[in-house]
């Protein structure tokens, strides 16, 4: 069975008598454990679909299921719930909570989503730390580590839960060429440990070659799959 | 929870200066109101304590229609034996009843063989009078042999009387009554103290023992003018009030009209007007606490949403569910709250017991050098702690509202 799978979706934003069609009818799949890449120009409607797939945003029309549930019919409330559950998210600008160490960053989806009891969650979060090799920064707070290690701690913070989905919108846009190659790295190896399927949108094609499934997204249409992605 | 306070008080210790001048805000206003309660509290107490315990009792029984001419002291409304046993017997059976001091009030001239001038006067039996009246004995400015005191024979003078009349203690002088029948008749006294005087009715009147006044009448049997009741416990004013007012209203004479009016001492002085004002400016004090709460945590909390929008779009984003956020922004308001009240409550406490260890004193009318002496309970500090930390919670419900209800993406975008 397919992780996401769209079926004639839509998505338009009307905004006083401007319509904007961001989204036009699209139909793609995504089999579990994929990694998977949306590039396109700005304005293509990347971040509008990886909004739609992490149940933040509804469809206007067409079926969209995440793991198995049809997304447009989440409430919000659901939707929160689903995301905690289901759905780990990488972000362009890190989003870590700048009062929080590392480690409770980490820890913070377990404590306010999840609620993991105490020694269960030190052991995951060891685990995890370890995975993005960032066990010797655990108390230190995001200003006080680089970009780069910000984004690991992210990637970590959206793993942490074990996620069927990692969404990552543009992961690597405020990042150098190594770290972004490095970022691009730990999340495939992430794919390979956790089985996670991993989701990222960019526009810089040198990221792109990094995918193994790349859809490209142009005006809201999907124009092209490469590597294996399968839409009609 | 604890996950929720321990990141509502990180989120707190972010903007320290903010949230350090929020909680000394709000500290400021509860000692305010604290110390407020706590100073007018001793003195109502005081005042009250003085007019009930030196005068008046807690409450008073006379002959219907007595209070209203009480300026005349008239003697043809007073209390006949019959009608004193049935409170007798009334009073004696009230379990919350301490003690009870009966009372023939009259005018007379006061003579020092030189001048004259009027007198008011309260004709007790001396020791029901000191068993209610506590405080009674220390009125006495200068006063001969306890036990002497207002024996047959002796007159409590009032202190502006004996100071304009020039009369000293052991002084002989000489009281001219008329009697009820309009005949005059007159008895020589010895000046056995000097009264000092206090705010409101009878606290300027001298004394003399009950059987002086009957004989100088001319009373044969028994005539009370008035009976003062001391109270185990003043909060149960209330209760035997309307017990008394119950069994002795009850009671009718041949036309059919009550023989009995109660009054409490509120009824009867005038600084029970004094007590509601302060009563009513405590409550005020408290309005403007509530106001400096609700406005400085508002302004907090509002802040604190409107610079955290990104975040909130995040932890939305990752699975925080709206309930929780709302929680989130709640329990830093509740925080504050609590700090502040905390905080305030301890610099009260600290204050109050400087204050009574400074020893301050104060006059107030007649009286001089009234030693302030505030306390306060914690029945009186939990309203205000429940009060404060509520409206803290109140105030913060807009701001979490708002935070909780964010649409993430439109928090996501915003810079």
């Amino acid at each position: 069975m397919p992780l996401v799978e769209a079926r004639n979706l839509e998505k338009t934003y009307i905004t006083g008598e401007v319509r904007i069609q961001a989204i036009r009818k699209i139909d793609f799949t995504i089999e579990p454990g994929a990694f998977v890449s949306f590039v396109g120009p700005s304005g293509s409607g990347k971040s509008t679909l990886l909004n739609m797939i992490g149940c933040l945003d509804p469809p206007t029309a067409g079926t969209l299921s995440v793991a198995g549930k049809d997304i447009g019919t989440l409430s919000r409330k659901e939707g929160a719930h689903f995301r905690g559950e289901h759905i780990g998210f990488v972000f362009q600008d890190f989003n870590l909570i700048p009062v929080l160490t590392v480690y409770e960053n980490i820890e913070y989806p377990l404590l306010m989503v999840q609620n993991w009891p105490p020694a269960e969650r030190k052991k995951r979060i060891s685990q995890i730390l370890a995975a993005v090799g960032m066990e010797d920064q655990a108390q230190k707070y995001p200003g006080q580590i680089s970009g780069g290690q910000k984004q690991r701690v992210a990637v970590a913070r959206a793993l942490i839960t074990n996620p069927k989905l990692v969404l990552a919108d543009e992961p690597t846009a405020n990042l150098d060429r190594e770290t972004a190659n490095r970022i691009i790295a730990l999340m495939k190896r992430m794919r390979d440990e956790f089985g996670t399927t991993f989701i990222f949108s960019t526009h810089d094609p040198k990221v792109v070659k990094n995918a193994e499934i790349i859809f490209t997204l142009e005006d809201g249409a999907l124009k092209q799959s490469d590597n294996g992605g399968i839409y009609a | 929870m604890l996950s929720i306070v321990k990141i509502a008080t990180k989120n707190l210790l972010r903007y320290k200066r903010r949230t350090m001048l929020t909680t000394a805000l709000i500290s400021l206003g509860v000692v305010a109101v604290l110390l407020f309660i706590a100073v007018s509290g001793s003195f109502k107490s005081l005042m009250i304590g003085q007019i009930t315990d030196s005068v008046m009792g807690h409450l008073q029984i006379h002959r219907k229609g007595y209070v209203a001419s009480i300026d005349n002291l008239p003697l043809n409304r007073n209390l006949n034996d019959k009608q004193m046993a049935k409170v007798e017997e009334i009073l004696r059976a009230e379990p919350e009843v301490e003690s009870f001091t009966i009372r023939l009030k009259l005018g007379a001239m006061f003579s020092n063989f030189t001048e004259t001038t009027n007198i008011r006067l309260n004709a007790v039996i001396p020791a029901e009078e000191f068993r209610t009246m506590p405080l009674l004995a220390s009125r006495i400015s200068e006063k001969m042999d306890a036990e002497e005191l207002l024996s047959r024979g002796g007159i409590l003078v009032p202190e502006l009387l004996a100071k304009g009349m020039q009369v000293k203690v052991g002084d002989t002088v000489v009281l001219v009554a008329t009697n009820r029948d309009g005949s005059v008749n007159g008895k020589p006294f010895v000046v056995h103290g000097v009264l000092s005087g206090i705010s409101g009715p009878g606290g300027r009147d001298g004394a003399i023992h009950i059987d002086d006044a009957r004989e100088l009448l001319r009373i044969d049997g028994v005539e009370i003018s008035e009976i003062a009741i001391r109270l185990k416990n003043i909060a149960a004013l209330p209760k035997v009030t309307a017990k008394l007012e119950q069994q002795l209203g009850s009671l009718t004479n041949k036309e059919g009209k009550p023989v009995f009016e109660i009054h409490t001492w509120e009824k009867l002085s005038p600084f029970y007007n004094i007590a509601k004002m302060i009563s009513l400016m405590t409550l005020f004090i408290k309005v403007m606490l509530v106001a400096i709460v609700l406005v400085s945590i508002l302004n907090v909390m509002i802040m604190a949403v409107y610079e955290r929008i990104g975040e909130i779009g995040t932890i939305a984003a990752i699975g925080t569910t709206p309930g929780k956020i709302l929680s989130l922004f709640l329990t830093e308001g509740l925080l504050l709250g609590i700090v502040g009240t905390l905080t305030g409550t301890v610099i009260s406490l600290a204050a109050i017991a400087g204050l009574n260890s400074a020893a301050i004193t104060f006059d107030f009318g007649m009286q001089t050098g009234l030693l302030l002496q505030p306390t306060i309970s914690a029945r009186e500090i939990i309203p205000i702690l429940i009060i404060v930390i509520g409206i803290a919670v109140l105030a913060s419900l807009q701001p979490a509202f708002k935070a909780s209800r964010m649409d993430p993406i439109t928090a996501l975008r915003h810079v």
